[in-house]
């Protein structure tokens, strides 16, 4: 599927920095350079071009084209400084590759040097060969994800012929604070989205929101059911419980707002950020809550990379 | 880094020594440490250590949702036997460290170990 390997690389060049995947050791020369050196440096350091620095600050960029330039105009004793380009692209190390990629793209460069921001300090180089190495380098640690993909339902929706089709998986959470079951849903929902080769950070949203509501009705209900209907472009999850009921929704989607009694602390949760990970994880959320009679909550997570990667929150309706 | 690396860094010692050779050799991408679950499961990113001194089996649900590349218990604090179950079973390497959090995250940052991307996460509206 290639759409799905576009995806997965697209996701890997927001996920990655300049500063993760450029050489450190970068050889620079200074403006004083007889371009006569040139060759050496760039012979023995198996480069094509170099930045030029003065002081620890970039002040240009000079390349084997220039240097050949020199060579065919009969070598006239000069330094870098009268032959380098002084007009340098260069990208800061705090940038997504993503953003450094296009450069080199667009600009049909070789190379960029790349600063520390805010200041014109050399702190590397990144060529194309260290965005692909450094890819590779970030697919291999995805990898063993992957493995866990089951190749036979992954064509599920490509082989069902209808107009609309969604599979519908429930999973029943105990109330009462079962710690050592509490995560199965979440888990279970995870494995099965894996093996329909959803892609991992759609699985990943999805599973942290279902974690935090199944955690939610075994804390604070009596028990409930998590639904997860998946269609090939949406996952969405209703999750009810029959009581007790949030008293002020608002209140309750605050960071850092909990009722959770101590037990519950102990644990390491109570924390207030359960409803507002969900939030954090969903393209659409609704919270529909009576007290006494139950609380019916909603969350719509988008499949496929077309999201743009930080994201507005999710409408939140109550 | 690698796992052992860590470990190195750390002065930590494996949970369960038997199966350490499938493990040692994984890349560690950067890393997270937090005591609250909600916490944890506000950080992105795959290939993230954990360090943690919560020893109950929710940790490990926590890692396994998230693709943790491995869990280090500070402080000498060891999981408890269903959590060291669930981790076998999801295939998650578990360390101990005497270091206390402070002084494991110090080192680990000494070290150059970048700390976690929380970006999917976007500020309240």
């Amino acid at each position: 599927m290639p759409e799905l390997e576009i995806t997965k690389i697209q996701e890997l060049v927001y996920e990655l920095w300049v500063g993760d995947v450029m050489h450190n050791d970068v050889v620079t020369v200074t403006p004083s350079t007889p371009l006569s050196n040139l060759r050496e440096i760039l012979r023995d350091n198996r480069i094509s071009g170099t930045p030029v620095v003065e002081n620890g600050r970039l002040v240009g960029i000079i390349s084997m084209e220039d240097f050949i330039k020199w060579l065919c105009e009969g070598s006239p004793g000069c330094a870098v400084a009268d032959r380098m380009s002084r007009n340098v692209i260069a990208v800061c190390a705090d940038e997504p590759l993503i953003q450094a990629i296009n450069k080199l793209e667009r600009l049909g460069f070789g190379r960029l040097p790349v600063i520390k921001r805010g200041t014109k300090e050399v702190v590397g180089i990144l060529t194309k060969g260290d965005s692909i190495a450094g890819l590779l380098k970030k697919l291999d640690i995805d990898y063993r994800q992957a493995e866990t993909r089951h190749p036979r339902s992954s064509h599920i929706f490509e082989d069902i012929v209808a107009d609309r089709s969604s599979l519908i998986f429930e999973y029943d959470v105990a109330g009462g604070g079962d710690v050592e079951r509490g995560g199965a849903s979440a888990s279970g929902l995870k494995t099965s989205l894996m093996r329909l080769g959803i892609d991992p950070q759609t699985v990943r949203r999805a599973a942290i929101a279902t974690y935090e509501a199944e955690m939610n009705l075994m804390f604070f209900t009596n028990g409930g059911l998590i639904t997860a209907i998946i269609e090939s472009d949406s996952i969405r999850l209703e999750v009810t419980d029959d009581g007790p009921g949030i008293e002020n929704v608002d209140q309750a989607m605050r960071p850092g707002f909990s009722t959770a009694p101590d037990w519950v602390r102990e644990l390491g949760f109570g924390a207030g950020m359960g409803l507002y990970n969900i939030k954090t994880c969903a393209d659409r959320m609704r919270l529909d809550s009576t007290v006494g009679v139950g609380t019916r909550l909603e969350v719509e997570i988008l499949v496929g990379g077309k999201r743009e990667v930080i994201r507005d929150n999710a409408t939140v309706t109550a | 880094m690698k796992l052992k690396d860590v470990c190195k860094i750390l002065e930590a010692e494996p949970v369960r020594k038997v199966d350490s050779s499938r493990w040692r050799s994984r890349e560690v991408a950067s890393c997270q440490a937090s005591d609250l679950i909600s916490d944890m499961l506000s950080f992105r990113g795959p290939g993230s250590l954990l360090l943690t001194g919560l020893t109950n089996i929710q940790v490990i649900r926590a890692a396994e949702l998230l693709d943790f590349v491995g869990i280090c218990f500070v402080r000498g604090k060891r999981p408890e036997p269903e959590a060291v179950k669930l981790a076998e079973e999801k295939d998650i390497p578990l360390f101990a460290t005497p270091l206390l959090m402070y002084e494991s995250c110090g080192r680990l940052y000494a070290a150059k170990l970048p700390a976690g991307t929380r970006k999917e996460a976007s500020p309240i509206a």
